[in-house]
């Protein structure tokens, strides 16, 4: 009997909020996979160039056009002889009927483009420039969307102009209006900031203030059923001033829509950069993002149809790895869905 | 109900003025020369006098108010000449939204470039719904059964997997790997000037609609199966449909007729709303097939700095957002009598 009671006060003692969270987003499969290769792709972006050294602009112009090793599998019968010495395998023909010349090289696992360069080291270094973006734009409008949201729920004052704001925001056409934006600051920027600072704070600047009006809405409605809640009207009988009142009882209230606004916001943010990028308005060549990795090898898709599926793949598995992450940050944040 | 669209459209007209406003002030407050191009041989004084037959030289509320004229008072003016006839005011000197490029009237531009546009673009939504409905209704029907399961992953693909990612890649697959004589090739690059004359034109068109349309298709169809599976999901648990089991009714009735007809209902407005975003998303997915449809104007215009022209199509984009705002908003106002606007 004894034991049974302390058994109980056990498992009491050690449930928390956050633990609550883990173990129902432990349950939900599609996350916790997506966990797992959002975290391989961001270990590989952020420590892969220490690791795989080759320097993403050199130029080796007699490798160009190198294909990957993974065409190693198509040789057929030279299969490992194409895996241990893909330098002795000059010629071998998909179609049976072309003859192509096709060069493979451990030096370059990816192959490389029609100047030389290694696609590997490109795609990792791409996928860095991607992430940041990706981060700071979700920072951004994470931050624009908070603030508004809560100032436009808490002080009916402000209600009315920034909701007028928010959804003048969201009638303006963004697709086409981050074009001309982009367009026509690019190089007051460039100059300003240098090359490639100045397009990435343009680039973060434009999709963070083009993308918060969801967290925005959001976070208003959540503050506006808050705001009649027993424990408010309490802070505020005790004469708490309002910016401690919001620090204290509201922030921590709406956190879970903001986490979950987060998580989307990055897949967004990375794949309006990428867009951006593939209409050729985002990253110049020389500091290649994914996207623009995509658009280069479009050009040469006949080829080398390895150059677009490598960071097609990449942006893909990034967005639906975050997607699943949010999906289940979301089941799991919601209390009516918990513990059940 | 009348009164509440005449209101909301009153209400659109402000709005749409502030837009065209903030859409001017972009272009005019941004740092470019539209005489930048030109070549550099040049003398300063023709090139201001390039400038001034731009109009660059007059203020920019002048120039803000002038293209309001030419654009909300001329060119409708000018297409009832067009379509009826009907000849108002002083109907050969009329000035017009030129565009600087091409110094053609730009709306002439777009209603050249429009048929492809929504023949893409309304062919893939259509394509979309059709795919999403049925989905949508037996994933909710059969919940957490294998067809679930795959929908739901499937439509998570679907709406992560970017346009330009999944154009590509039908590229790569039916227009790279697919020998050209095999009966799955299919062209990458969309041929404008194909006439539909027979049936081997038809074949022709049929194949190199397949691509774009699938592409944008099955992107719609993973966002709107799954507003369906949650508005189905919403009205199998509601009382009126145990009162329909309990009649007697067929399930095929049941589903078909009482549940899907009521879930349809925020289904309706979703494709509504959906709808401009479409034609946004279309900008990509022309790129990719060389459609010269309304996207691709859009990023000539911007890279050949033609204001009038990037003014006027933003400007276009911008309507569309409001005006199937209000088209949502009315819908479901017609559709669900529970809802009233007074």
């Amino acid at each position: 009997m004894n034991s049974a009671v302390e058994e109980i006060e056990d498992t009491r003692k050690f449930r928390s909020l956050w633990g609550d969270v883990w173990v129902q987003f432990r349950s939900h499969k599609g996350a916790m996979l997506g966990m797992v290769v959002f975290g391989i792709i961001l270990f590989g972006v952020t420590l892969g160039p220490y690791i795989w050294t080759t320097d993403p602009q050199y130029l080796d112009i007699r490798a160009k056009n190198t294909s990957t090793i993974l065409n190693c599998f198509l040789t057929g019968d030279q299969i490992f002889q194409c895996f241990s010495d893909p330098g002795s395998i000059k010629y071998f023909d998909p179609n049976a009927e072309t003859l192509t010349r096709v060069k493979l090289s451990w030096a370059y696992p990816l192959g490389t483009d029609q100047l030389g360069r290694d696609q590997l080291a490109q795609l990792l270094q791409g996928g860095r420039v991607s992430m940041a973006v990706g981060m700071a734009a979700m920072l951004l409008s994470l931050v624009v969307g908070t603030v508004a949201g809560v100032l436009a729920g808490y002080f009916r004052r402000l209600d009315g102009p920034l909701m007028r704001l928010t959804d003048l925001f969201l009638a303006l056409p963004l697709l086409p209006l981050l074009l001309v934006i982009i367009m026509l600051f690019r190089d007051t920027l460039r100059g300003l900031f240098g090359p490639e600072t100045g397009i990435f704070l343009l680039i973060v600047f434009v999709i963070g203030i083009t993308s918060w009006m969801q967290t925005a809405r959001i976070v208003r409605g959540d503050v506006l059923a808050l705001k009649e809640r027993e424990f408010i009207l309490a802070a505020n009988s005790i004469g708490t001033p309002a910016k401690r009142v919001i620090s204290r009882h509201i922030m921590p209230n709406i956190l879970s829509p903001i986490m979950v606004s987060a998580t989307l916001g990055i897949a967004t943010a990375i794949i309006t950069e990428s867009a951006l990028s593939f209409l050729g308005l985002g990253f110049p060549s020389d500091f290649p993002t994914w996207g623009r990795l995509l658009f280069d090898g479009t050009t040469y898709i006949s080829q080398s149809p390895a150059r677009v599926i490598w960071p097609g793949l990449a942006i893909s598995l990034t967005v639906l790895s975050v997607n699943f992450i949010g999906d289940g940050l979301r089941d799991a944040l919601d209390p009516r869905i918990r513990g059940r | 109900m009348l009164n509440f669209t005449l209101r909301r459209l009153m209400f659109t007209i402000p709005t749409l003025l502030l837009i065209s406003f903030i859409i001017f002030l972009i272009l005019d407050l941004a740092p470019n020369d539209p005489t930048g191009n030109l070549p550099l041989t040049i003398p300063p004084e023709v090139r201001e006098k390039i400038r001034a037959s731009l109009g660059l030289d007059a203020p920019m509320y002048i120039r803000y108010l002038l293209w309001c004229q030419q654009f909300f008072i001329n060119e409708p003016l000018n297409l009832f000449n067009e379509w009826f006839g009907w000849c108002i005011g002083d109907c050969e000197g009329r000035l017009r939204v030129t565009s600087w490029a091409t110094r053609s009237p730009v709306v002439d531009l777009i209603a050249e470039r429009m048929p492809q546009t929504l023949w893409v673009v309304g062919m893939s939504y259509l394509v979309g719904i059709l795919i999403a409905v049925p989905i949508g209704v037996i994933s909710a029907y059969k919940q957490y059964s294998w067809f679930d399961q795959a929908g739901t992953f499937i439509s998570m693909i679907g709406f992560s997997v970017p346009t330009f990612f999944t154009g590509v890649l039908l590229i790569v697959i039916f227009s790279v790997w697919m020998p050209n004589d095999s009966f799955f090739w299919l062209p990458s690059i969309y041929d404008t000037t194909l006439e539909v004359v027979d049936w081997s034109s038809f074949g022709q068109q049929v194949r190199q609609m397949i691509m774009p349309v699938m592409v944008l298709g099955l992107y719609n169809a993973a966002q709107i199966s799954r507003f369906m599976r949650a508005s189905m999901l919403d009205n199998l648990s509601q009382d009126y449909v145990r009162t329909a089991r309990a009649k007697g009714l067929k399930e095929k009735t049941v589903l078909l007729v009482h549940v899907l007809r009521n879930s349809m209902i925020p289904v309706v407005t979703v494709i509504a709303l959906g709808i401009p975003q479409i034609f946004g998303g279309a900008i990509i997915t022309e790129q990719i097939f060389k459609v010269n449809g309304l996207g691709q104007l859009l990023i000539i215009g911007i890279q050949g700095a033609d204001i009038p022209l990037v003014q006027t199509l933003t400007f276009l984009f911008a309507v569309l957002i409001v005006l199937f705002n209000l088209v949502a908003d009315v819908l479901y106002g017609l559709l669900d009598p529970r809802i009233r606007y007074e």
